[in-house]
């Protein structure tokens, strides 16, 4: 039985794969538009100094793995519409290895667009050091499987492709805007970074930008990998729990309540931070750390 | 005496307010082809859809191979394959990787290759499913129902849009299941299908089966009779035409009169004198020899495709 959901999962998996590899607009929004960001971040807003490159390349990377957040939920909704799931819905395979297939698909085919980023900023950009590539290597995991498991969340609880994107953006906006993916975090007022707190992006942006600027090691970025992790349990079993195989099977408004489920971890992760944690202290302190290096570099280098 | 493959019993089926199914009942031996005839909207895709596990009955019994459909999960899906009314695959998956998809999911498995040259689409086996055209999707649909060489194969409308020469290579298709003497259910609103390749014939009508028998049986019910069917350049008086000698049955349906004839060359003869009387002329006629559709119009007063 355990055997058969693996061998069924790696079937699905390799197919969503090769099928992602024919798209043209997922490799597009996939390797072309982070690449984009990441090119528009360093030479634009990083203006290639060093310390803000390494920052930069945080931030790229926690929006190259939010993307899966974004494609997936738009794929199962396509799935399900079109009457594609209703054909596996007769084959001897259940509601887990079609999300979990999506799920590790969406991680090995964003994999390499990691590594390229990566490798850009350090041989391209002459990014002083690789960072702490195991930090970086764990969040991307997680983070990949947990925003993954959200988009598929988003995927079950909306009844039409319309609703999905309008969820979507709504979602989208909050994680790249107030996490501290686009914009430091640290220059934020202390009420909305106090409310950052307890959303699953600022984990993944924080712990990501901690990890790429050395600032941070193995046991530094544990919580952010624990609350990716209780994210990915929690957000998978939903979606798995509210699944449909059939385009005409709509969700009911009391089920679409499973979302503030799935957002109960972070709230958790949240409260803590806020009340005892030490997180928006060590962001403010990493930023400025960075700035005062950059402003120091900038005097050695007119002087 | 062997228990049947598929058993159905007081199935009941509501949509909202729609009454899909009102206590469908029939019976499939093994190494049988049913069919369920009827219009659109009879019930037939809901019964399907319920015995392929897909749909829950509000109430009723519902058995393939002994096993509950809706809660016997994997050992349930390995016995049956299945042509939904309507299959749909990713577009870019190319033919040869869809069948070996759907085959790694059994544990018992047909040989794909064979399968794709028995369907003629070997030639087809590296295009995308979106350059198929509507038979070679079909074909491929069938094919993939027998990736796990199933015992009961279940068949929605597996005609239904497509043209008559792709029809008739899918009627081939099913008459060789019928050598394999695999159980087969299929729907229909094609009279031809049901009388070619059925069995049995189970005539469903508004969530009801309302008669149930061979074709030859169910074409014997309608007493023998000659269908005549007229067009005439002006109307006739209601009852003239059923009044004819030999007439058993008249109605209208679109402008054209239906009778039911037990002594035709008399009809015909006694038409012409009437027409002649009344200043009326033919505009067409034509005469069929008793088949389900007529039994379908004695039994509810409709024609199949209304």
């Amino acid at each position: 039985m355990a055997a058969n959901v693996i061998t069924n999962t790696w079937t699905l998996t390799k197919v969503r794969m090769l099928l992602a590899m024919r798209n043209r607009t997922f490799l597009f929004f996939s390797l072309i538009m982070p690449l984009g960001f990441l090119f528009f971040f360093v030479l634009v807003l990083a203006k290639g100094r060093a310390g803000w490159i390494a920052y930069t390349l945080g931030a790229v990377l926690t929006m190259t793995v939010m993307g899966s957040f974004w494609g997936l939920s738009v794929q199962l909704v396509t799935f399900r519409e079109q009457g594609i799931l209703r054909r596996f819905r007769l084959a001897p395979i259940g509601a887990g290895p079609m999300l979990a297939s999506s799920i590790i698909s969406n991680y090995l085919m964003t994999m390499p667009t990691v590594v390229i980023e990566v490798l850009v900023c350090r041989w391209a950009f002459r990014m002083t050091s690789w960072g702490n590539l195991w930090a970086i290597f764990l969040l991307v995991t997680f983070g990949s499987a947990a925003f993954s498991a959200f988009g598929l969340i988003v995927a079950s609880v909306t009844n039409t492709m319309q609703e999905t994107q309008i969820i979507n953006q709504l979602i989208w906006t909050g994680f790249l805007f107030l996490s501290g993916a686009t914009i430091p975090l640290a220059i934020f007022p202390g009420w909305i970074q106090r409310l950052s707190l307890f959303m699953p992006a600022t984990y993944l942006a924080t712990g990501l930008e901690a990890a790429t600027t050395n600032l941070a090691g193995m046991r530094e970025i544990l919580t952010d990998v624990i609350a990716l992790s209780v994210g990915i349990l929690v957000a998978f079993e939903i979606s798995r729990q509210l699944f449909r195989w059939e385009p005409e099977a709509k969700v009911s408004p009391r089920a679409k309540l499973w979302v503030v489920a799935a957002m109960v971890p972070f709230l958790i992760f949240g409260a803590y931070e806020n009340l005892a944690g030490t997180r928006l202290e060590q962001i403010q302190k990493d930023y400025h750390f960075i700035q005062q290096v950059e402003s120091h570099s900038d005097k050695l280098r007119r002087d | 005496m062997a228990e049947p493959v598929i058993k159905v019993e007081g199935l009941y089926k509501s949509y909202g307010p729609v009454e899909a199914l009102r206590g469908v009942s029939f019976e499939v031996e093994e190494g049988e082809v049913f069919g369920l005839l009827g219009p659109n909207g009879a019930g037939k895709t809901s019964t399907v859809e319920i015995l392929e596990g897909m749909r829950t009955p509000d109430r009723g019994i519902a058995r393939v191979c002994g096993l509950d459909p809706e809660k016997s999960g994997i050992e349930f899906k390995e016995k049956i394959g299945a042509v939904l009314q309507a299959t749909s695959l990713p577009d870019k998956l190319r033919v040869k990787e869809a069948i070996e998809l759907f085959a790694r999911f059994y544990q018992r498995r047909a040989n794909t290759d064979e399968l794709l040259k028995r369907f003629q689409l070997d030639e087809k086996r590296t295009a995308f499913y979106s350059q198929l055209s509507g038979g070679q999707k079909q074909r491929l649909a069938l094919a993939m129902a027998l990736v796990n060489d199933p015992q009961v194969v279940f068949l929605d409308e597996p005609t239904a849009g497509l043209d008559p020469q792709v029809r008739r290579e899918i009627y081939d298709i099913i008459e060789e299941l019928k050598r394999d003497k695999k159980t087969v259910l299929l729907t229909t609103h094609y009279i031809e299908e049901a009388e070619r390749l059925c069995d049995r014939v189970a005539i469903v009508d508004q969530g009801r089966v309302i008669a149930l028998g061979t074709p030859r049986d169910l074409k014997h019910a309608s007493a023998g009779t000659t269908r005549i069917e007229v067009r005439l350049t002006k109307p006739i008086a209601d009852g003239a035409l059923a009044r004819l000698d030999g007439v058993t049955d008249c109605r209208e349906f679109d402008g054209a009169y239906v009778m039911h004839s037990s002594r035709a060359p008399q009809t015909i003869v006694a038409l012409v004198k009437q027409l002649e009387a009344e200043d009326n002329e033919l505009q067409s006629l034509e005469m069929f020899s008793p088949s389900l559709e007529d039994a379908f119009i004695e039994l509810t007063g409709r024609r199949l495709r209304e």
